[in-house]
């Protein structure tokens, strides 16, 4: 039996300890704000916080969630309003908004970590999350927003 | 649940249905049918366009979007336009999407259409509702309705202070008859139109509560993975699934229908599917298929020797497309000195869009429904209707979000496999494409080939250019053995605005060997690299400034007049009257990018600008890049700027995302993406080994000026791509004498 929590609930798990999180999120959970985008950890749709660090669902398997709290984009913020969340919507970062989940859970631990990141902190952390409509000018917008002011 | 139906033809309707709405079917007519290839099954459907408007009993306004929804904000811009019109409250309107059904009229979300088809009809549904609900208003006060007015969501008659709230109005307004002599606002008065409106969908996409295709959730439903053919019109020999019927949670395998014939149209491949009660499931069992598959006439296909097949037939004279002057005559007579030739490549290419295609079907007394990610639902309605020989009422197809498309969604093969599974299994199925099915199974942007050849005056002047193409065409998709290109020539080939003496526009033939479809700004992509890639090589030829010699060869301000430029370019199917070629607009707008770069600036050694100029889509684009080249070849992008002409625009913050977006799309194909093929199956499979840009590559910053313009709204979502390429590669020219005519750079520049 695995056992982990996610966005606060408990889950567990019997059988195969391979399953990728990505799939018992969406497939079992029904937390499907977690996109699948190429299941390699290539592309970063399926970003989730694994004890707050970001990690990709896809290659991350339900036993190595053993323990831990899994945060995903339901559970960022109870009212969706987390900072990050609220600066996609004022810079009108998304397109088509598939990758957006990934990008917003990627940040949001970027933020966590770093609260003033330059331009090259952020090319740095984000570089693993493709958006093929193209918004990373906009993505680094409301990060560059985002962040505090270097004391 | 408001429940849409119509009663008669052309007139608004109301219903007395469940919820107590007044509903309104409000024709869609006055435009006028538009020939060519890119639209000619829209403009049939077209005269029975109509759209619904609601207004519930609370007074909210239910507006139906028949547009698909991939990342260009139609739903925010089809809202826009009503709500203005109709003098909605921006925060009392709710967005339906439509089903597919050909009463909306054209609802295939390609050719950058939506505004340009659509922003004059709902500006007058909108403005007619509003009209009829003034009306109700007066009638009940007694008053003349010409001393009413509407304002956001209440009409007023000013002369004895009362007003309503549209809520109030509802059972007033339904049943009366529309009126038929309606104007639409002054644009002076818009309140929406042409502002930079906040996206309908933001609160769903950042929570992600957002739905989109693989999002449906239906009780009851398995999963399919399918191995198709790695070769196209290849079949299943023979399977042997026994180790895949083992994996725990797969319930079924299904044989798919094969296709083994051309035209491949936008049938399923064929193959085997394996249903199971969960993704990863179906994944393991579809991987543990032993499949042998028979031979194919495409198993010869390499696209490393394609190359040479297509360069030789641009080294010989073609299908003419354009003919003016005496090409032949003007480079033979120019010389060594004043004359330039060269070649250009551009691979195949995936569109890739991060939601791979996804569809669930369900098969219910008689009806398939179908939920899918698709651009064009009525697309999805037929094949399946023919597939499983349904009648096409029978088969309702849901529009999800979609997460992004490009193309790649505007051919429904994969709501098709569902539908099939769903039909054969008598459950719910969702068809899921992994991401190796997106990049080994798509519809291909083409291969091609070019050979520019041109000659300079005396004075440096630009004065013959011969320009042939040759690439596979996307009319093979459906017509067997098709080898001449149609729409693609005036793409980019047949429509080079200049004002030259002799220009010539050819075209080879070549077979096609994998399935073949559009991709963002389809044809645009390899001309325009070539050509405003060549012009530069002119200009640098003449010892010119790129920026005055290209305004120079586009000549005066004027409206080109292309059947005496003996040119077939058919103007993306819309009326030259309406949509004139003004090289006046062509020039503001590179005039414009080129200002705002400081073109001519002084730059660091390593760097550089480059620009390109293009109408597509009716609409003007030029880009300047700036780009920085270190020593190892690696190349950072410190900003690109971009002007835009589309005419009247909707909304306006998209536009600038558009321009952005593509210009970073242009960039995945100029920098990276490659798709090859090694006897007759695609060697890529994911972002791996078939790269797109990331956000470190990406310019670190986009500036977008949208050109004010009173002029007819005219393309968003693609023209801002085509451009975007030959302006890098002319930036890394200027910044290490280095010219680039493959696509994609790759490591090019690390020589």
């Amino acid at each position: 039996m695995i056992e982990f929590t996610i966005n606060g609930e408990a889950h567990s798990v019997e059988g195969d300890g391979t399953l990728p999180l990505l799939w018992y999120l969406r497939d079992v959970a029904t937390l499907t704000g977690t996109k699948y985008g190429c299941g390699a950890g290539l592309c970063g749709a399926c970003t989730v916080h694994l004890d707050g660090e970001a990690v990709r669902s896809c290659v991350t398997s339900v036993a190595a969630a053993e323990g831990k709290a899994v945060t995903t984009i339901e559970g960022l913020a109870e009212n969706a309003d987390h900072p990050v969340q609220q600066a996609w919507a004022k810079h009108q970062v998304p397109q088509c908004g598939y990758c957006q989940p990934g990008q917003i859970m990627q940040a949001a631990a970027l933020l966590a970590k770093n609260p003033s990141p330059d331009t090259d902190a952020i090319d740095e952390a984000m570089a693993g999350n493709i958006c093929r409509c193209g918004t990373y000018p906009r993505i680094k917008a409301a990060l560059l927003d985002l962040a505090e002011p270097a004391s | 649940m408001t429940d849409y139906f119509d009663l008669s033809r052309r007139r608004f309707l109301r219903t007395t249905a469940v919820a107590g709405a007044a509903v309104f079917a409000v024709p869609l007519l006055g435009r006028r049918a538009v020939p060519g290839a890119i639209a000619s099954e829209a403009a049939a459907a077209d005269s029975e366009a109509r759209l619904f408007v609601a207004l519930q009993p609370d007074g909210t306004v239910e507006i139906t979007c028949h547009r698909s929804e991939m990342g260009q904000h139609a739903r925010t811009a089809v809202a826009q336009i009503v709500a203005d019109e109709l003098e909605a409250d921006w925060d009392r309107i709710t967005i339906a999407q439509a089903l597919g059904d050909k009463r909306y009229g054209d609802q295939n979300t390609d050719g950058s259409r939506s505004i340009r088809f659509n922003l004059e009809r709902l500006r007058l549904v909108g403005a007619t509702v509003r009209r009829m609900l003034r009306d109700a208003a007066a009638e009940r006060w007694g008053v003349e309705p010409g001393s009413c007015r509407a304002e956001q969501h209440r009409v007023y008659h000013d002369a004895s202070g009362r007003s309503l709230d549209y809520g109030e109005l509802v059972e007033a307004v339904a049943g009366r008859e529309p009126p038929t002599d309606v104007t639409p606002k002054d644009r002076k008065d818009w309140r929406y139109i042409g502002k930079g409106k906040a996206i309908v969908d933001m609160q769903d996409i950042v929570s992600g509560r957002a739905t989109f295709a693989a999002d449906v959730r239906l009780p009851g439903t398995l999963v399919a993975m399918i191995a198709r053919p790695p070769v196209v019109l290849a079949d299943v020999a023979s399977v042997d699934d026994s180790a895949a019927r083992e994996v725990p949670g797969v319930v079924d395998v299904i044989r798919m229908p094969s296709l083994t014939e051309n035209p491949v149209d936008f049938n399923p491949l064929g193959g085997v599917a394996v249903l199971a009660e969960h993704t990863w499931a179906a994944q393991l069992g579809r991987d543990k298929l032993d499949i042998s598959w028979t031979d194919s006439p495409n198993a010869s296909y390499d696209s490393a020797s394609f190359r040479g097949r297509l360069e030789t037939a641009c080294r010989e004279s073609g299908d003419v497309h354009r003919s003016k002057g005496d090409v032949e005559a003007a480079l033979a007579e120019a010389g060594d000195e004043r004359r330039h030739s060269a070649e250009y490549y551009v691979p195949h290419l995936a569109q890739a869009p991060m939601e791979p295609p996804s569809a669930t079907a369900r098969f219910e007394d008689g009806v398939m429904e179908v939920w899918a990610a698709t651009q064009n639902p009525q697309a999805d309605q037929s094949l399946i209707a023919g597939l499983l020989d349904l009648p096409p009422e029978k088969v309702k197809v849901h529009v999800t979000l979609l997460g992004g498309a490009f193309g790649r969604k505007s051919k429904p093969d994969f709501s098709a496999e569902a539908a099939w599974l769903a039909y054969k299994s008598g459950r719910p199925v969702r068809v899921q494409w992994q991401r190796e099915d997106d990049i080994r199974h798509g519809f291909f942007h083409t291969v091609s080939a070019q050979r520019l050849e041109a000659a300079l005056d005396d004075g440096g002047r630009l004065t013959a250019l011969r320009h042939r193409s040759t690439f596979p065409t996307i009319n093979a998709t459906f017509e067997a053995g098709a080898e001449v290109p149609g729409f693609e020539t005036d793409l980019g080939l047949s429509d080079a605005p200049l004002a030259i003496p002799h220009i010539q526009a050819e075209t080879g033939r070549a077979p096609a060997q994998v399935r073949t479809g559009w991709m963002r700004s389809v044809a645009n992509i390899y001309h325009v690299f070539a050509l405003q890639s060549f012009l530069a090589e002119m200009a640098h030829k003449a010892g010119r400034d790129h920026r005055d010699f290209l305004l120079e060869a586009i000549g005066p301000d004027r409206v080109i007049d292309f059947e005496a430029e003996g040119s077939k370019f058919d103007n993306y199917g819309a009326d030259f009257d309406e949509y004139p070629f003004d090289t006046g607009r062509l020039k503001h707008v590179l005039r414009r990018a080129t200002d705002m770069a400081g073109w001519g600036r002084e730059l660091p050694a390593r760097s550089g600008l480059g620009l390109a100029v293009h109408r597509s889509f009716l609409t003007y684009v030029a880009t300047v890049v700036e780009v920085a080249v270190a020593e190892d070849g690696s190349l950072r992008i410190p900003g690109t700027w971009v002007a835009v002409d589309a005419g009247t625009v909707v909304n306006r913050d998209s536009v600038r995302n558009q321009m952005e977006g593509a210009s970073v799309f242009s960039l995945s194909y100029a920098l990276h993406s490659a798709i090859t093929v090694k006897d007759g199956a695609v060697e890529q499979g994911n972002f791996d080994d078939y790269p797109v840009a990331r956000m470190p590559e990406a310019p670190a910053s986009i500036s977008v000026e949208v050109v004010d313009s009173d002029a007819p709204p005219a393309g968003v979502g693609e023209p801002g791509t085509p451009p975007f390429a030959p302006a890098l590669c002319n930036a890394i020219f200027a910044a290490t004498g280095k010219r680039i005519r493959e696509l994609p750079i790759g490591e090019q520049l690390r020589a």
